[in-house]
């Protein structure tokens, strides 16, 4: 463990190390991962706002079963179970399919918590709007599409907001899956290396997510007031 | 009951055949899903019952499950009692009246809620080897609770500030009419409201750091994912034990989410009876604090 190799200067250290290359990868990660998320996310949505008792049903055992689980062990099963021994690969080029197969997990992970902020915010339409869309004539249809989804849409940001940071940082979770590009990987690499600077190092990368993760924040509550529904 | 009341009217003759016919398809859909499962588990060969039975044996859960999950439940207990702590120290410094404490306060509490948890792990787990802090077989452990303690406080911190923030006004106000110091005030009357009001938040909290614990896998600590995987790896059968691993964790999970549902709704109902003690006075105006969906 104890390497003291080529204690080397900090500003050596970027020339040596792509951390904004590492950053970019994470980045990708992500930004994948979240659009999948968001469209399975919404399927099981619909399902859990569904009359269909069967569908409900999956989509309630879907929330359970991936909310409850770590992120780590699905990414561990990914590849040493459903890849390692039920031979489902998604590229033949390795680190390609390792990529591909971090999407993955982050994505049915991710997509229990994108069902349930979509859910929250149907939760935050009153059953009042509903009654009065009624009142006034319109069907199912017109009434969820013109009354009913646009308040809930509003009333799921900032939910939606607090799952894609969370999804950012858990995009370091796919070092397990076998990403040696992404920051997690390049920072224990470059700490092992590098021991006089371990602070400096860390440092480094927890500003980068500081930086990466704030402005989400930000933004999303900012949106999340504007398009508040005044009630 | 569900809640698609927003949604849906009662159904009529035409809506419930409607229904029906969703119900099968529905049905289909997941049996033919499970199918393929099913289909690709048979196809290598992980049906096999030689891969299952070392799963019920006494040996896999005396010698791995158990140990595991005895490991994974310390480290969650310790950072969530540790987390508490710290989260109540930097609550109470972004509410302090001087505005130093509460930019630095502030400073701490979004930087370790925005570093992911995993880097945390990594650097402490150097950290302590390279200083010699603890000795080696328990530097995993600490770095495990102190990163978990460090994003949970940060999280718990914004529970006690949000709690404080939703108390009605009067409440400080009262504090002060008597005689308190706005630091009392806080100490003795604002902050215990909160506190109560966070109960279930702090169950929800316990369940991230279980999860979270297993992110412990990537820094050697032997908890249950890295005892699963090596008793997956002693009998050939890694797919089978990581399979139970997590079966483990949904059922602890969901037990403790349901507890937290139930005191949530124990306490709504207590206030709506106005039963607790001031209650009329208006603390059932304050609605508990926004429960931030679970980072993990």
């Amino acid at each position: 463990m104890r390497t003291l190799g080529s204690d080397s200067g900090f500003g050596e250290l970027f020339k040596q190390y792509d951390v904004l290359g590492a950053f970019w990868v994470n980045i990708q990660l992500t930004l994948w991962s979240a659009l999948f998320a968001l469209v399975i996310g919404t399927v099981l949505a619909l399902f859990r706002i569904s009359p269909v008792g069967s569908l409900r049903w999956a989509g309630t055992a879907y929330v359970t079963v991936f909310r409850n689980t770590p992120l780590t062990i699905i990414m561990v099963f990914l590849t040493l179970g459903v890849w390692a021994q039920l031979h489902v690969t998604l590229s033949d080029d390795l680190q390609k399919n390792f990529f591909r197969l971090a999407i993955v997990g982050l994505s049915v992970y991710t997509a229990s918590f994108v069902c349930e902020a979509i859910r929250s915010g149907v939760n935050t339409v009153p059953v009042g709007q509903a009654e009065a869309a009624r009142a006034i004539g319109l069907t199912f249809l017109p009434a969820a599409r013109i009354v009913i989804l646009p308040q809930a849409f509003r009333g799921s940001v900032a939910p939606l907001g607090s799952t894609l940071i969370a999804l950012t940082k858990n995009s370091t979770v796919a070092s397990v899956v076998g990403v040696s590009t992404e920051t997690s990987s390049l920072m224990k690499n470059m700490l092992e290396f590098n021991s006089s600077l371990l602070v400096a190092i860390f440092l480094t990368f927890a500003i980068g997510y500081v930086i990466l993760v704030i402005p989400v924040g930000f933004a999303t509550t900012a949106l999340s007031r504007r398009l508040a529904v005044q009630r | 009951m569900t809640d698609s009341t927003v949604l849906f009217d009662a159904p009529g003759p035409r809506g419930r055949r409607l229904i029906a016919i969703g119900n099968v398809v529905g049905v289909l859909v997941v049996v033919g899903g499970l199918a393929v499962v099913v289909r690709a588990f048979a196809e290598n060969g992980q049906l096999d019952g030689a891969l299952w039975s070392p799963l019920l044996t006494a040996d896999a859960w005396k010698n791995f499950y158990l140990p595991g999950l005895v490991s994974t439940l310390e480290a969650a207990a310790a950072s969530i009692a540790l987390a508490l702590l710290f989260g109540l120290v930097f609550g109470l410094g972004r509410l302090a009246s001087s505005r130093w404490v509460r930019a630095a306060s502030g400073t701490v509490v979004e930087f370790f809620r925005a570093v992911p948890v995993l880097l945390m792990m990594i650097f402490f787990s150097l950290f302590f080897a390279y200083n010699g802090v603890f000795q080696s077989q328990y530097i995993p452990f600490f770095a495990v609770v102190v990163s978990l303690m460090l994003y949970n406080g940060s999280v718990i911190a914004e529970l006690v500030r949000s709690g404080v923030h939703n108390l009605p006004r009067g409440q400080r106000e009262a504090g002060l009419a008597i005689g308190l110091t706005t630091g009392q005030s806080l100490r003795t009357v604002e902050v215990p409201q909160a506190l109560s009001a966070m109960l279930p938040a702090l169950l929800s909290q316990l369940v991230v750091a279980l999860k979270d614990s297993a992110l412990g896998y990537a820094i050697g600590y032997t908890e249950l994912l890295q005892q699963s995987r090596r008793l997956g790896a002693a009998h050939g059968n890694i797919l089978q034990s990581l399979l139970v691993a997590a079966v483990i964790f949904v059922i602890v999970n969901y037990t403790l989410t349901t507890l937290a549902q139930r005191v949530r709704r124990r306490r709504r109902h207590h206030h709506a009876d106005g039963g607790e003690p001031g209650a009329a006075g208006g603390i059932v105006g304050a609605t508990p604090p926004p429960i931030p969906a679970p980072a993990r």
